[in-house]
């Protein structure tokens, strides 16, 4: 059988149902294997494209993601979504096409070395220099990406290779003695971390996007119900912990909430929970916590003690470790009682600092505004993708998110143009539920083609640009500590989105009038196929509160 | 430091100050990793991006075909090494790391000298070179070749020495070490 044939047979036995790429001279071979072999195959505008759904994809669902892109200016148009992928923990096998083996080197029509390129920003990746290789390699690549922490896998094929007689036999082992990701906790370390849980009386739990990558959200529930141990979490944990659950207390970081930040600072215990401890959360390093211990459990040994020394560390699978955990917490049976002070202290920053923001008197939609108008006309009940800059934060503000899986957005590398691709891989993964995306008029226009793959494909993803005419974020900063001196972050009223929606195939809509907003959203969602539709928002609105870059956390502004 | 994005100027001597902290503490690290393609990219890539001079380097087969061993060694610089050590870890083609003790350890290196020896010098050099076991592999009118094994700091100072008589080139290969006792490395 030819090696492009076995590579799908393979593709099959990975359980891949869907695929996003698109073909070019070196991956010819590959796409006509895709001919007739009975994987769906989503032909995107551009490769980045691809790659970003594949994250959608794979984020949504919990599987792993497959994107294509042939030789030289496809992998590095997917040099991006690799990146995004890497930073973010997310599963996703790359294939590349290459040139011919007897080019390689020579500076070929379409060759880049991919594998060079991208070895920074990938887990692993696999250079193909004999078709018998292929088979064991892709499965090689899923395994990879998918156990311990997930991550993107590259296999860069030469095109010869590819069109390669062999004989193919199912793989179903792999062989990777340098690979054994710890999964199981140590137990003398969790009996640890149960004790010094029970002597803390200022904890909180801080959790990350590995407790969603980790399927651990049930789990940290019944931990953190154990007791009423207070709960925050990362721009990638949302939906980790239910939202309106009394013990949540809102995002953390940069713009997280105030009570999140100051229980942060006054902790005397901090739980932290497939995180890893960001700049844009931990603000001034030697500031952070300045009261706390640290227990970390991470199923990457390198995340451990690398921004914040742990003092109970653990390594292991969130599911196996946080329910053990609970188990030993649980036997000490503690006085629940010595929490009452600290969840004093936190009501009370709850009730002086809410999330708050100055509504409108007329017809102006605050972006704020928006976010609730949406989160009511969804009923809560969405997948939510989102794009990078202001409108991510207000989104991760005012949508509250009571399950995993349902907030998609690029929180490590933040990636401009990423919403709108993975809102549209996450409606084919998941496609029985209301996908929607949030981005901004600037992070939009960056994978707008794929736009036409929605129509074509009939995806039918709902698309709400909150329009302020500006780069927003950057320009908030410009306001904030660059004497408002608004340098090139203006993006003027082009295009028109709703023309542009309808020459995609799309519908397109614009909604201006706070009064009606709600009314249209609801219409947005309830129309058929991809919607794109324009919200005009406060032009020159801050996002709140911000720990100012470099800051301590009880320096929250605003 | 300034943080991005803030308008604070940053001082040339800041940011100096902030490159070039050695602790002069050298680590001799022994990775054993597969044989496979492309990786001494991966691993020199990773002490590259975490800011690590690697200052020797050496790789070569293990008793085991599958499998080489790569030597380096390396000033404990601005970063923690276990950072560098977690890091290499994950490489999917990387077995074993060992920081090695150096009381624990021993460590060779060989060097071949190319040093300026007419009539005069030439019974100085050949002393020099008996004295520190090194061995003359290659004699013409005006110079010779002298191989010299041993730790880093005999060949140092076999270097020191010949330095004088005009030294014309010279090649090392960089330690390559192994644990003492029966464990292994």
């Amino acid at each position: 059988m030819r090696a492009v044939d076995a590579l799908m047979e393979c593709l099959k036995a990975e359980g891949v149902d869907v695929v996003f790429g698109l073909p070019g001279g070196a991956n010819l071979p590959t796409y006509d294997a895709f001919y007739d072999a009975g994987i769906r195959h989503i032909l995107v505008r551009h490769e980045a494209g691809g790659g970003h759904a594949a994250e959608g994809y794979a984020k949504a669902t919990g599987k792993v993601g497959v994107a294509l892109g042939t030789s030289g200016p496809g992998a590095t148009n997917l040099v991006t979504p690799i990146c995004d992928a890497m930073m973010d923990s997310v599963p996703v096998v790359f294939l590349t096409g290459q040139v011919r083996t007897e080019l390689l080197g020579t500076d070929g029509f379409q060759e880049a070395d991919t594998i060079g390129i991208t070895m920074p920003i990938v887990k692993h990746s696999f250079l193909i220099q004999h078709p018998l290789e292929i088979p064991r390699s892709i499965h090689e690549a899923f395994h990879i990406a998918r156990t311990g922490r997930p991550g993107p896998v590259v296999v860069d094929i030469p095109q010869d290779l590819s069109r390669a007689d062999i004989p193919y036999e199912p793989v179903t082992d792999v062989h990777l003695p340098g690979y054994q990701p710890t999964t199981e906790g140590n137990q003398k370390q969790i009996r640890l971390a149960a004790k010094a849980l029970a002597n803390s009386r200022r904890p909180v739990l801080y959790a990350g996007g590995g407790v969603i990558a980790g399927n651990a959200a049930p789990e940290l529930t019944e931990l953190a119900t154990v007791d009423r141990f207070p709960v925050t979490s990362t721009v990638m944990g949302l939906g980790a912990f239910p939202a309106p659950h009394e013990q949540w207390l809102g995002m953390l970081g940069m713009h997280g909430t105030r009570a999140a930040n100051y229980a942060m600072d006054e902790a005397d215990l901090i739980v932290a929970i497939g995180a890893r401890f960001d700049d844009r959360v931990t603000g001034k390093l030697s500031e952070f916590a300045p009261r706390a211990k640290f227990i970390h459990i991470d199923v990457d040994p390198a995340e451990i003690s690398k921004n914040v020394p742990a003092h109970i560390p653990i390594v292991g699978d969130a599911k196996n470790i946080v329910p053990r955990l609970t188990a030993e917490y649980r036997a000490l049976a503690p006085d629940p009682a010595r929490l009452e002070e600290w969840w004093s202290r936190i009501r009370t920053w709850q009730e002086r600092h809410p999330l708050r923001y100055e509504d409108s008197k007329d017809h102006e939609i605050k972006p704020q505004y928006m976010i609730q108008a949406l989160f009511e006309a969804t009923g809560g009940d969405a997948i939510v993708a989102s794009d990078v800059g202001q409108h991510q934060m207000w989104a991760a503000q005012y949508f509250h998110f009571s399950k995993p899986r349902r907030w998609i957005n690029s929180g490590g590398l933040g990636t401009m143009g990423f919403g709108l691709p993975a809102a549209m891989g996450a409606k084919i993964g998941c496609p029985d539920q209301t996908v929607v995306c949030i981005a901004g008029d600037g992070s939009v226009q960056m994978n707008m083609q794929e736009l036409a793959t929605c129509a074509h494909e009939r995806v039918a993803i709902k698309v709400f640009i909150m329009n302020n005419g500006y780069l927003g974020m950057v320009r908030q900063w410009q306001e904030l500590f660059w004497d408002r001196r608004y340098s090139h972050v203006e993006m003027g009223q082009w295009p028109d989105y709703v023309k542009l929606a309808e020459a995609y195939g799309a519908t397109g809509m614009r909604l201006e009038d706070k009064a009606t907003l709600l009314e249209g959203i609801r219409e947005a969602l309830q129309t058929d196929g991809p919607v794109l539709v324009d919200v005009r928002v406060t032009r020159e609105e801050n996002t709140y509160p911000m720990i100012p870059a470099g800051q301590a956390a009880r320096n929250m502004v605003g | 430091m300034g943080e991005p994005g803030t308008k604070e100027i940053l001082s040339l001597d800041e940011l100096e100050a902030a490159g070039n902290l050695r602790t002069g503490r050298k680590h001799i690290l022994s990775i054993l990793v597969e044989n496979k393609p492309g990786v001494l990219t991966r691993i020199a890539g990773l002490f590259a991006r975490r800011g690590f001079n690697i200052d020797t380097l050496a790789v070569g087969p293990t008793d085991d075909e599958a499998f080489s061993r790569i030597t380096l060694t390396l000033d404990g610089a601005v970063h923690p090494i276990d950072q560098v050590t977690k890091q290499l870890h994950k490489l999917v083609n990387v077995l074993k790391i060992r920081d090695l003790e150096p009381q624990e350890t021993l460590a060779r290196e060989l060097a071949l000298f190319k040093v300026s020896a007419d009539g005069v010098s030439r019974a100085e050099v050949m002393q020099v070179c008996e004295i520190f076991r090194g061995k003359i592999v290659d004699v013409t009118k005006r110079s010779v070749v002298v191989e010299v094994t041993g730790t880093c700091d005999k060949i140092d100072a076999f270097e020191q020495l010949v330095r004088p008589f005009g030294l014309i080139e010279m090649a090392r290969t960089g330690e390559i070490a192994i644990s003492r006792g029966r464990g292994e490395t």
